[in-house]
This record gives C-alpha cells, sequence and structure tokens, in this order.
C-alpha cells in the first residue's frame, strides 16, 4: 500500500446496487468513497436508498450487484475482520428491553468474539460515561426515554476503539441539549483520528459537523463532495431593502445580477437577485459587495438594508432532489 | 485501552496503534468458530434466557405439574395401595404410593406429550424470530457475532433450556415423592429390584433421555425461527408442528410414517427402568433426533446464513 493512509477510503462501493425481488433497485450503481478521517454526512430523502447502503456496507443485506469494501477490505467477506474496527447505529437503537443498560452493553461486547471478557466491564461503564448514562445504567432499558435509549445505542457503537462508526440518525429522539452532546462528541471521535459517516436528515446538523457529504435521491447518488464546494456550488443571494426599488433593480441589473425579484415588505419593497460567479462575466473579476452598495447611492438609490444570504446546505439538497414531499416509491 | 493493547491481545490488528491503520493491514487468518470466541457469547444467551421472567414463569408452570399430581395422587388414593398396574391413567402412576422415585417417571410421562415440548417451541422459536422483531439481532451481526456461530449459540442455548425444563421437572417430582410416599428399594419393570440409589441414577439418566429427545424439536423450532421476523409467530408455528405431528402419531392409518416423527419413540425413556437396559427404541429415538437436528440444522444454517436482515 503506497497511498498515503489520509487519502486512503475508509468506504468505497463501486456499482453497488440492490433490488429486492419483484421491485425497482433501492440502490442503483452506487460509487461511494469516504475518505478515512471524514465526518462524512450521508443525505437523502426518505426511501432514497441510505438505510439499504448502510446494510450492505455492514454486510446485513447481500448486494446484487458492485462490490464494497469497508476498511480496505471485501464486504460481506471479510466481515469478521473488519466489523470489530467498526462502531454502528443503525436505524435506530434496539435495546433488551428486561436488561439493565449496562447489561445491554454487556451483551453487545460478548457478541464480538475480538473483545476481551477481562476488559469487558472497564470498557462497558466508559462507554456509558462517554455518553453521559453511567447514572442511569443499572434502570431497565424499556424505562428508557427515547433520547436514553440512543446514547445507549451509541455508547454500544463505542465499546472499542473503533477506526469507523455509522451512525444512522444519532441524533433522533434527543433534545437540543443532547444534539448538542452527541455533536461535540462526533467531533471529539473525529479529533481522535476515527471516521464517522453520518446519515441524517437534519441539514444544518451536517453543515455543522460534516466535513464530506453525498447526496442520495431514488437510489442513485446524485453528488458527492466536501461541504464547502457543495455550498460554494449554489451561490448567495443579495437582498437590498430600499424605497426605491425600480432603481435598484436597474442598477443591480447592470452589475450583472441575475434573477431579480421584488418583493413588497414594510420597510419598502426588497430586490433580492443572484450574485454572478466567479469569471462572470468572462474575464472579470466577481463584483465587490462595496462597490455594489456604492453604486447603489451614487444612483439615488436610499439603502436601508444591504446584505447577502449563504445559500443553505438545504437550498443545495432541495435543488438535488427536488421540492416534492412525497416518499419515492 | 489503547489500540495497541487491542492488538496485543489478539493479534489480529498488526498495525495502526496510532488509530490510523491502513486497514488491510489487519488480513491475518480469521474466522473460525473456536471454543474461546463462541464462549462469552453463549454465557451471556444462558443468562439471559434465564433472567427472562417468561423463561422463569415456564419452568414454574413445570414445576407445578409434579407437584399437583403428587398431591392428586395422594389424595385420591388416601396412601393405600390399590394393588394396581390396570388402573390406567400416564404410566407408572400406580406405582407411586409404593415408592416416590416413580413420580419422576410419571411426571415426565405426563410432561414430555406436551407441557415440556411447548416449552421448548416458546423458547426455540423466539430464539432468533426474537431478536429479529426487537431488533437486536442486526446489533449482534455487526458486533459481530457471525452468523453461523450465532446460530450455533442459539441452539446450544435452546438445548440448556431443555435439559434445565427436564430436570426442573424430575427435581420437584422427586421432592414431592418424597414427602408425599415412602421411597426405598425400585422395582423395575423386569422385576428385579435394585437399591434406591441406582434408581436415583436410572431417574437422572431418564431426565438427560428426555432432555435429548427434545432435540430434533429444538432444531426445527430454531429452523422456524430463522424464516420469519415475529417471535410469537415462530413460537406459534413450532408448537402448532408439534401438535400436528402428536396427532399424526395416534393416527393408526399413518403408522407408515411413525417411526419417522420426531415425538414417536419419546416414551422409549422407559426402557432406561429395565435391567438389562432395552436399547433398540432409545437408540431409535436418538438417531430419529439426530436425523432432525442434521436436517433442521442446515436448513437453519442455509436460510440464516443467507438472509437479508432487514428488520
Amino acid at each position: 500500500m503506497g497511498r498515503q493512509p489520509s487519502a486512503e477510503a475508509v468506504i468505497e462501493t463501486r456499482g453497488l446496487s440492490k433490488t429486492y425481488r419483484g421491485g425497482r433497485p433501492a440502490v442503483d450503481g452506487l460509487d461511494l468513497s469516504v475518505p478515512r478521517g471524514s465526518v462524512f454526512g450521508f443525505l437523502g430523502p426518505n426511501g432514497s436508498g441510505k438505510t439499504t447502503t448502510i446494510r450492505m456496507l455492514l454486510g446485513l443485506i447481500d448486494a446484487t450487484g458492485g462490490s464494497a469494501r469497508l476498511l480496505g477490505e471485501p464486504m460481506p467477506r471479510a466481515a469478521g475482520r473488519v466489523l470489530p474496527r467498526v462502531g454502528a447505529l443503525i436505524e435506530g437503537p434496539a435495546l433488551y428491553g428486561f436488561l439493565s443498560g449496562r447489561g445491554n452493553l454487556r451483551r453487545y461486547d460478548a457478541a464480538d468474539p475480538t473483545a476481551d471478557p477481562r476488559t469487558r466491564d472497564a470498557r462497558v461503564e466508559a462507554a456509558l460515561e462517554r455518553v453521559g448514562l453511567s447514572a442511569a445504567a443499572g434502570k431497565k432499558a424499556k424505562a428508557y426515554s427515547l433520547g436514553m435509549k440512543q446514547r445507549l445505542g451509541i455508547a454500544a457503537a463505542l465499546l472499542q476503539p473503533r477506526e469507523l462508526l455509522v451512525l444512522d440518525e444519532p441524533t433522533n429522539g434527543l433534545d437540543p441539549q443532547g444534539m448538542r452532546e452527541i455533536r461535540s462528541l462526533v467531533r471529539a471521535l473525529a479529533q481522535d483520528g476515527t471516521t464517522v459517516f453520518l446519515s441524517s436528515h437534519l441539514l444544518d446538523e451536517i453543515e455543522q459537523v460534516c466535513s464530506h457529504t453525498a447526496v442520495m435521491n431514488r437510489g442513485r447518488l446524485v453528488t458527492q463532495g466536501t461541504v464547502a464546494e457543495m455550498s460554494a456550488g449554489a451561490r448567495g443571494r443579495l437582498s437590498v431593502t430600499t424605497p426605491d426599488g425600480a432603481d435598484a433593480m436597474r442598477v443591480l441589473k447592470g452589475h450583472g445580477l441575475s434573477d431579480l425579484a421584488t418583493a413588497e415588505s414594510p420597510e419598502g419593497q426588497t430586490v433580492t437577485g443572484e450574485l454572478p460567479g466567479p469569471g462572470e462575466p468572462p474575464g472579470g473579476p466577481p463584483p465587490d459587495l462595496a462597490d455594489l452598495n456604492a453604486a447603489l447611492v451614487r444612483a439615488g438609490v436610499r439603502v436601508r438594508a444591504f446584505g447577502v444570504t449563504r445559500a443553505s446546505l438545504e437550498d443545495v439538497f432541495v435543488s438535488l432532489t427536488g421540492e416534492g414531499f412525497d416518499v419515492a416509491g | 485501552m489503547s489500540r495497541a493493547e487491542l492488538a496485543g491481545q489478539d493479534g489480529r490488528f498488526a498495525a495502526g496503534a496510532d488509530g490510523t491503520n491502513p486497514g488491510g493491514a489487519g488480513a491475518a487468518a480469521g474466522g473460525r468458530p473456536s471454543a474461546r470466541r463462541v464462549w462469552p457469547l453463549f454465557r451471556s444467551e444462558v443468562l439471559m434466557t434465564f433472567r427472562r421472567w417468561r423463561t422463569l414463569a415456564l419452568l414454574g408452570v413445570l414445576a407445578a405439574v409434579p407437584v399437583l399430581v403428587g398431591i392428586a395422587v395422594r389424595i385420591e388414593t388416601g396412601g393405600a395401595d390399590d394393588g394396581g398396574g390396570g388402573g390406567g391413567g400416564p404410566a407408572f402412576i400406580s406405582q407411586i404410593t409404593n415408592n416416590g422415585l416413580f413420580l419422576v417417571f410419571t411426571s415426565l410421562a405426563v410432561t414430555l406429550p406436551f407441557f415440556l415440548p411447548m416449552t421448548v417451541g416458546v423458547v426455540a422459536g423466539d430464539s432468533v424470530a426474537g431478536e429479529a422483531g426487537a431488533g437486536t439481532l442486526r446489533y449482534l451481526l455487526v458486533a459481530p457475532a457471525g452468523r453461523t456461530r450465532l446460530l450455533l449459540v442459539k441452539f446450544a442455548g435452546t438445548m440448556v433450556f431443555c435439559l434445565a425444563a427436564t430436570l426442573v421437572v424430575a427435581v420437584f417430582a422427586l421432592g414431592t415423592g418424597v414427602l408425599l410416599f415412602p421411597v426405598g428399594e425400585v422395582t423395575l419393570l423386569s422385576g428385579t429390584t435394585v437399591p434406591f440409589s441406582d434408581g436415583l441414577l436410572r431417574a437422572l439418566a431418564i431426565a438427560v433421555a428426555v432432555a435429548l429427545s427434545l432435540t430434533g424439536l429444538a432444531a426445527l423450532g430454531l429452523f422456524v425461527s430463522t424464516l420469519t421476523n415475529s417471535g410469537i409467530a415462530a413460537m406459534a408455528t413450532t408448537v402448532g408442528l408439534l401438535l400436528t405431528v402428536q396427532i399424526v402419531d395416534t393416527v393408526p392409518q399413518l403408522h407408515a410414517v411413525h417411526p419417522y416423527l420426531f415425538t414417536h419413540y419419546w416414551l422409549s425413556f422407559a426402557d432406561l427402568l429395565r435391567a438389562p437396559v432395552y436399547w433398540e427404541e432409545l437408540l431409535r429415538n436418538a438417531g430419529v433426533q439426530a436425523l432432525y437436528a442434521a436436517v433442521f440444522g442446515s436448513a437453519a444454517w442455509a436460510r440464516f446464513t443467507t438472509r437479508d436482515i432487514t428488520a
């Protein structure tokens, strides 16, 4: 292996596909590449094939086409070697209600043939501590709230030092405080060198913690790259509030803004428009916002408010997967 | 706890004590389920089975049967010997008043057709399907428990339950028998009289034989359990199959299939109460159980190792 470890893909799929009996493909020719050390946000509407992909990666479901490699080894063939180094939370936690939180972790740890029984108690306590469940560890899991179950599920993924964590909707059911804790936990784990593969429908969450992202729609990969690239791909919109809407539009149009629109607002009119991207017009530098403002004022436009709304990941996401609310069927 | 320590214990993670192990380096020989790797999961499985209220309730029902039979016999006979034999009722029941040890044999004969196998059907049917229904199966498999290893552990756990259930019946029967009836030298079915200690040993051997008689059912239940994500459905199917087989076994017109039914030689355990022991039916029973275990064990393995875990 001549490559740098940091450049190596922790998850790599080639044409990975899954067609359930008699249906359209749930996952269709997926080429996914998750770099080591990244916090990778895996996005997609409900029913887009995220969970099927995760299950194939972990060897729970057999692919009907293509191949998947986890930590450089083929799955599911090398599951016994690879999975001890992978922690996972798949479609929410699943617990034995009649066991205590601690009992649940012991059970899952006993299922890992590489786990040392002599260090089990210490590792279980450390994992409980890490997710803030030490005080409730003796309670029966059926008495746990959804958020506590979620924490226990994450604790199970942290029973051993992992190279890769696969977290499917990790903040589901958590209160805002819990969400913050999980986010900081993810950041801390990433700092220790663990690659985190995070699926979530909370886009601002992805934007806050992830370095890379991929978007699935209808079983296909729509895009993948760094979060910065994705956000940069969508241009910002300039918004000007003024009593002199018509003049403002004329000036902005002259400076290369496109998709201009005017809306009535309590303070007059709000004119919005898409800023030209880099290199538009060809050869010319992108307009400086200060110059734009000066030009407006010079043209006698009285400016009450002036600012740029950056495109959020949500805008990018919706533009890639469509506005429709219907679940892909 | 660093990865370096793990590497030391396991010898699998060749490189990467710094947490950036470049994957393929750990490609040492892996995967054969050795005893050392199976033991912790087996231990966890057994502990978990006997920690469940459901298991304790089933065992409680089984414990109640010999106590009730003992009390009923005691009340009915008023302690007098009816010189029995032709009185009908379950096997050995007329001998109980002479020797409390016979309550063990009577209780096993009473519980073996339905009570005992039904509890086994519940435990075996729920073994994989219950985990699938609760979603815990996916976490066991990514732990990674390994599908073959998990199936072996589930089967072994069910067999432990079979033995425990049989012993519960036997021990409660012995206790009740000793309390309510005289005990002493045991007259075997062949007419020979043996010391009480010999009788106790034979009772233990019979309990083990009864537990082994349940092997076929345990394998059948395990197979059914791999077919569904509903523990209840698997339990009901297994118990339903048991009832069907028991009914078929009583229809004389179907005598041609009788020797292949897993219940057919169940009462052969009585042959251990002869001197010398009649081995023929006992061995046939063992053969049928082994056959069922092989066929349904393989079917369960074939199904479980290729199945998509979507629950």
